[in-house]
């Protein structure tokens, strides 16, 4: 099979999973997105692994060998994820990112206090 | 134990009772008032063991190298002359009495602990510059001196007037003490040593090369610590200060220790014929400028204050003639009846309510109110005044019997200019004398109005000291004037008839003038309602003072002074009354040349600070600030933002990038 099916295919599904980052409201689904990227990266590394094994007689397969640590650590990483996502929703009754938004900068001495949070939450 | 050993103690007693007091103050409140009474005590009967085995004989002498410093070595040494040892035994009766009568003056003082362990070291610092013999030990007694009195005379810092006052004694003191520290580099450069002896040896053998410019340095600094004119101002401010402490700066300690060193290193004064007339002129001027200022005075603590003045000015006369054994004479009977006066004022300040003399001449009775308070302060008046056979007379007479020898020329390195200015100087300063005390004494014991107030005995304390300092006041002088020149140095002390009968005449006519004149302005009393009491009479005796420190300048618009007609120093004095009152205007003359010239200054720096290098500093801050204000909008707190800008950062580097690798 030629490289270029598969390494179009991963760009594919990086670019969807980008999309999802970028525009997806609910925070599972931008999770679920950078899931799409990080498997759009693991078809690159086994595909070139492969591409490589056979052009350059690369034998020791460091392309699978990352893939599976990235399986690995995005399982970790999604139920951290999932796990914060969870939190958030129980202390606020919403995972929409968009009016998670604590950290925005306020105007010269405006402390974070519980009515501006909530002023930005409603205005968000 | 040796004579030295028993010296060493004399200092040493009172400085461990202060370090103790100040250790122990909180945590053992019953041990402070055993370890205030007993060191003086204690010191006291070693400096008379010391006086009496040193008897008067030749000096004695012990040092030891404190530390090699290279050059003029510092030793610890100790000097006991017939000066020292009768000088250590006032000192330390004077301290004595002083910490008796404050275990019941400030009977209730949150403060106490702290005040009597100041008092200690204060005892214990004049004792030093009284017993050793290296200047740069004298020295550190000397400083020692000045930042308790600091302390002391800020004790009700609560009040404004004591906090001025207490600055200003540490700054006119320190402004005194920088020319003297010179002064004591520059003599002990020529003589190779602080040790006095040595530094007598080197001016006895004429290895002084600049005496007058020594002698004039030192002088500085005895003005300053001796309250002589022009460093005197601090003196009467720091009556601000409770009366023992009053007592303790004016009888003993401090103002005393300007005239001791004189009297100690008088050989190098005397060695300049120009030091000798600048000491002759600044007695002369002290004495009677005090004297008309104390005629003037309302508060009863400034009469006294400015008395003291006068009476050091008399000291510092007898210096200027050359003859340092009346100078110490006098200092000894001064220290034990201006004690006695100052304790006694405490007790009328505490009974009567009030310091003003003008408030305490329209109260009737008082004297029946403290008996103890008016016969002793009746003998201290008198042997203030001169009267024989008080202690004052004769002390004061052997001071212008000297005077009246130098005034001839018959006194070796004394211009006999210097003899004539003090001796005229003396005499105008006993009619100011006897008029300031018979004012004094019937302004506050022989009042009409309305009944003093009657607040119960005084405390056993208080009284039976001033018995005990009015023994001295009466009888020392008398006892031993025929003794005291075998201690020092074999001058007489007698008084001579022309002096004692010109003294005592003008001291009568000044007492006499002062009665006949306050017969008839006391007519005026009635007419003239003034007074104004204490807030709180029952409290203990610092507080009602304290009060009415604080309520003088309210009440009668001046700290000197009180809008009373019935007063005869108003009508003695004339128009010079309002000047006196105002101590002739040398606040006011320090205010234009220092105080203001150095506020100009400060405002300056001030305004070079704030408006000059602020400016570049604030500009300077400005344009980060503005940068961060743009940078600070990107930051809405939505992450999904973020990361856009961080995908579009990253796609144009990935296309720079490309193209600078395909060389586009």
């Amino acid at each position: 099979m030629h490289l270029v099916y598969p390494a179009v295919l991963s760009a594919l599904l990086f670019c969807t999973g980008l999309y999802g980052v970028l525009a997806r409201r609910n925070a599972i689904l931008v999770l679920m997105s950078v899931e799409l990227m990080l498997n759009a990266v693991n078809l690159n590394l086994v595909a070139f692994d492969v591409w490589l094994s056979r052009a350059a007689r690369d034998t020791l397969h460091s392309g699978q060998a990352l893939t599976l640590f990235t399986i690995a650590i995005a399982a970790a990483e999604i139920g951290i994820g999932l796990a914060i996502v969870l939190a958030v929703y129980r202390n606020r009754g919403t995972s929409d990112i968009d009016k998670l938004r604590d950290t925005a900068e306020r105007p010269d001495g405006a402390e974070p206090g519980p009515a501006a949070a909530e002023k930005t939450e409603a205005t968000a | 134990m040796t004579t030295t050993t028993l010296a060493v103690l004399v200092p040493l007693l009172p400085f461990l009772g202060a370090a103790a007091g100040l250790l122990l103050g909180r945590t053992a409140p019953g041990f402070v008032r055993p370890l205030a009474v007993l060191p003086p005590l204690a010191s006291l009967v070693l400096a008379a063991l010391v006086a009496v085995r040193q008897g008067g004989g030749p000096a004695v002498d012990a040092h030891t190298e404190l530390t090699p410093t290279g050059s003029v070595p510092v030793e610890l040494a100790l000097h006991i002359d017939g000066f020292a040892a009768l000088v250590a035994i006032l000192v330390a009766f004077v301290a004595s009495c002083v910490q008796i009568y404050s275990t019941g003056y400030l009977r209730d003082d949150p403060r106490y602990p702290s005040y009597a362990a100041l008092v200690s070291l204060f005892t214990s610092a004049m004792l030093l510059v009284v017993y050793s013999g290296d200047l740069i030990v004298l020295l550190v007694g000397w400083e020692v001196m000045g930042i308790c009195s600091y302390f002391l005379v800020g004790h009700y810092w609560e009040t404004p007037e004591a906090r001025a006052a207490s600055l200003k004694a540490f700054l006119v003191t320190k402004l005194g003490d920088v020319p003297f520290l010179i002064g004591l580099f520059a003599l002990a450069t020529d003589a190779g040593s602080f040790r006095v002896t040595r530094v007598l040896g080197t001016v006895a053998s004429g290895g002084l090369h600049h005496p007058t410019v020594v002698a004039l340095l030192l002088l500085a600094g005895v003005a300053g610590k001796s309250a002589q004119f022009p460093l005197h101002t601090w003196l009467p401010d720091a009556m601000a200060g409770p009366t023992p402490v009053s007592a303790l700066i004016h009888a003993a300690t401090m103002v005393a220790a300007g005239v001791y060193f004189v009297a100690r290193l008088l050989p190098v004064f005397e060695a300049s014929g120009a030091a000798m007339l600048v000491l002759a002129v600044m007695a002369a001027v002290t004495m009677t400028g005090s004297g008309l200022a104390a005629l003037a005075q309302d508060d009863i603590k400034r009469v006294l204050a400015y008395s003291t003045v006068g009476q050091l000015g008399y000291m510092t006369g007898a210096l200027a003639v050359g003859d340092r054994g009346a100078a110490v004479f006098h200092l000894l009977s001064h220290g034990a009846f201006k004690a006695l006066l100052f304790l006694a004022a405490g007790v009328v300040i505490h009974a009567a309510g009030t310091n003003s003399l003008a408030a305490l001449s329209r109260m009737r009775g008082l004297r029946d109110r403290v008996p103890d308070a008016y016969w002793t302060m009746t003998v201290a008046l008198l042997a203030l005044a001169a009267i024989p056979p008080f202690s004052g007379f004769f002390s004061k007479e052997s001071v212008l019997g000297a005077a009246e020898h130098a005034a001839g020329g018959h006194t070796a390195h004394v211009p006999g200019a210097a003899g004539l200015l003090v001796l005229v100087a003396g005499l105008v300063t006993a009619v100011l004398t006897a008029a300031y005390a018979t004012r004094l004494w019937l302004l506050a014991f022989h009042g009409r109005g309305a009944e003093a107030p009657d607040h119960g005995r005084q405390p056993l304390t208080m009284t039976v000291v001033l018995w005990v300092l009015a023994i001295p006041s009466l009888a020392f002088g008398g006892l031993a004037y025929r003794t005291l020149p075998g201690w020092f140095d074999g001058r007489t002390l007698t008084p001579t008839a022309l002096t004692s009968v010109l003294g005592t005449g003008l001291a009568v006519v000044g007492g006499l003038l002062t009665y006949g004149v306050w017969q008839r302005t006391t007519r005026n009393l009635v007419s003239t309602p003034l007074g104004a009491v204490a807030a709180h009479p029952g409290a203990d005796a610092g507080r009602v003072e304290a009060e009415a420190i604080a309520t003088h300048t309210p009440a009668y618009g001046d700290i000197a002074r009180a809008p009373d007609p019935a007063d005869p120093g108003r009508v003695l004095l004339g128009p010079l009354h309002r000047h006196a009152a105002a101590g002739f205007h040398l606040d006011a003359v320090y205010s234009a040349l220092f105080v203001r010239p150095v506020r100009a200054g400060a405002s300056l720096v001030r305004f070079l600070d704030r408006e000059v290098v602020d400016t570049y500093v604030g500009a300077a801050a400005a344009l980060p600030r503005l940068l961060g204000a743009a940078v600070r909008r990107a930051q809405t707190g939505n992450v999904q933002t973020y990361v856009s800008a961080l995908l579009a950062g990253t796609v144009v580097l990935a296309v720079a990038v490309v193209l600078v690798a395909t060389g586009a």
